[in-house]
């Protein structure tokens, strides 16, 4: 992919206008949502909508709370009793917010990938099959199949082929986070969240995450955190900008990079800020 | 040369010599213990009927069978005790209590127990059970190590979960795993050696142990596998057979007590080579 194109896209692709954010159907509906981290709240009143197959990124300085606007989505926070937060994140009509029970059945429909690997310790093998058996009983056969699926979907099968049963751990650090991304999806989930998944990786690492994620959106609406403002041109339909825990912009990745409506979107942007 | 770098040198020799000396201070005394330990107990060692002959009454020949017999059963069933209870409750630190105030107050009280004389132990374990069911027994005995053996595994299953990093959790709760299952599946595997370890050094730790088995699981002259009778063990009859004024009754000592090392010494090789190849 990173033949011959540019880091940061200066024309609009291919001639069609990307359609407006509300013109698709939205997979994950945000409306109102405040996040604390015991007294100190982190997000204040976002709303957005993210569309259904496609990539969004998150941009923005650090501590803007774009991570911990992407872990609001799967409910990650609820680990830690002094977080919360108030508002409405819906799915398929469902207020994610306010489900008390059943989280790991969101969790397994949004997959979340994590800024360092996190293979866990055990064979490559296990480490895909470890989800699958979590929501379903598959014949070894069966099992075979998914594994080898999900990696060929994550664009490490040819390199792991013949060691499947090596410790996970043994792998390098492109190879362990596309492992993460081919656990996640080997229990086939709606949404994939990925929170800055290239930072620990060398750029050819990256490069092959990148094609990855752009595969990925035909079947994943996927959500990506990034401190690189180039990966999010170059891989996502729609960005947002936030600052200090405000989504302040939010629309098609060209126009935003091109033209961005508000000034401190362009002094981000720019390098003027940030 | 300048001189403030000429002072340092100097301050750098005279500390690396006072270091080297206390190393060897410390060396010394135990060099000289395990040198007599091994010239005094070595030939016992060597004797075959150390391991299949009884101890025997005073005059006579003998062994130690019923001892390393008596002092394997207990430490088994001590551990066999301790290490589930040491092990849940660490999990209980690490994964759910975390900095809660229960958590606080039981990592406090675990600290005491850890460092509590093993004396107390026995006068424990001798009031609450051995006063009630009035008679000494390898229950008793076992029941007294394995209070030893908790705190150790309590206080390593702790440690070694929380050197799991937290994204390996939160990696496993992403993937819809219910909280136990990630501990068992994930956390554990990760920990395994460390917890291990810390088994294996709490096994080595009571083996020597004498003072609450004085009280618990005293002794016995004779062959017994029975829990529920008093039980021979090697640290009652390295300190009976020590005390007494018999040279043989001296000469078995001593190979307990060699036996009792060694015993130790490999349990101790074994931990840190498990711990150094997960490294």
């Amino acid at each position: 992919m990173a033949n011959g194109r540019p880091l940061i896209r200066t024309a609009v692709r291919a001639g069609e206008p990307a359609p407006a954010v509300s013109e698709l159907p939205a997979k994950l509906r945000v409306h109102g949502l405040n996040f604390f981290y015991g007294h100190y709240q982190a997000l204040h009143d976002i709303t957005l909508d993210i569309p259904e197959h496609r990539v969004t990124a998150f941009i923005g300085p650090s501590g803007c709370g774009k991570s911990t606007l992407l872990r609001t989505f799967n409910r990650m926070y609820s680990l830690y009793p002094d977080q919360r937060a108030e508002g409405e994140i819906v799915m398929d009509g469902v207020n994610l917010l306010a489900v008390a029970r059943d989280l790991p059945l969101i969790r397994a429909k949004i997959g979340m990938v994590f800024q360092k690997p996190t293979p866990f310790p055990m064979s490559i093998y296990e480490n895909i099959a470890f989800g699958v058996r979590l929501f379903e009983r598959l014949s070894k056969r069966a099992m075979d199949e998914r594994v080898e699926w999900a990696l060929t979907r994550a664009a490490l099968w040819p390199e792991v082929r013949t060691k499947l049963h090596q410790s996970g751990n043994s792998l390098s650090g492109g190879q362990q986070q596309r492992l993460c991304i081919a656990r996640c999806i080997a229990i086939k989930p709606e949404v994939l969240l990925l929170d800055e998944p290239c930072s620990a990786l060398d750029p050819i690492s990256t490069a092959r995450i990148e094609e990855l994620i752009s595969e990925l959106k035909n079947d994943y609406t996927v959500v990506l955190v990034t401190h690189n403002m180039q990966q999010a041109a170059r891989v996502s339909d729609y960005t947002a900008y936030m600052y200090l825990g405000e989504l302040i912009e939010f629309g098609d990745t060209d126009s935003l990079f091109i033209k961005p409506q508000s000034k401190q979107t362009e002094d981000y942007i720019t390098g003027r800020f940030g | 040369m300048n001189p403030l770098y000429r002072a340092r040198k100097r301050q750098n020799a005279l500390l690396l010599f006072i270091s080297c000396l206390a190393l060897a201070f410390g060396l010394f005394w135990l060099v000289w213990i395990l040198g007599t330990l091994f010239y005094e107990g070595g030939a016992a060692l060597l004797r075959a009927q150390l391991y299949y002959a009884m101890t025997p009454p005073p005059g006579d020949d003998g062994g130690l069978a019923n001892a390393i017999v008596g002092s394997l059963v207990i430490v088994a069933s001590a551990t066999m005790l301790g290490t589930p209870i040491g092990i849940l409750a660490g999990t209980y630190l690490a994964e759910y209590g975390k900095r809660s105030w229960l958590a606080a107050a039981t990592r406090f009280l675990n600290d005491v127990l850890l460092s509590a004389p093993s004396i107390v132990t026995g006068l424990f374990v001798y009031t609450v059970y051995v006063a009630r069911v009035k008679h000494f027994s390898g229950w008793a005995g076992a029941i007294a190590l394995s209070l030893i053996v908790i705190p150790v595994v309590v206080r390593t299953t702790d440690d070694m979960l929380k050197l799991v990093p937290n994204s390996l959790r939160e990696a496993a709760i992403a993937l819809g795993c219910p909280s136990w299952k990630m501990i068992v599946l994930v956390t554990y595997r990760a920990a395994r050696t460390g917890i291990m370890t810390g088994v294996l050094l709490a096994v080595a730790r009571i083996s020597g142990e004498t003072a609450p088995l004085l009280f618990t699981a005293l002794n016995n002259q004779f062959w017994s596998l029975d829990l529920n009778r008093p039980m021979s063990n090697l640290p009652t009859v390295i300190f009976q057979f020590a005390m007494s004024p018999y040279a043989d009754w001296h000469r078995l000592a001593w190979g307990g007590a060699a036996l009792i090392t060694l015993a130790v010494l490999g349990l101790n090789v074994v931990a840190r080579a498990l711990f150094a190849r997960k490294q």
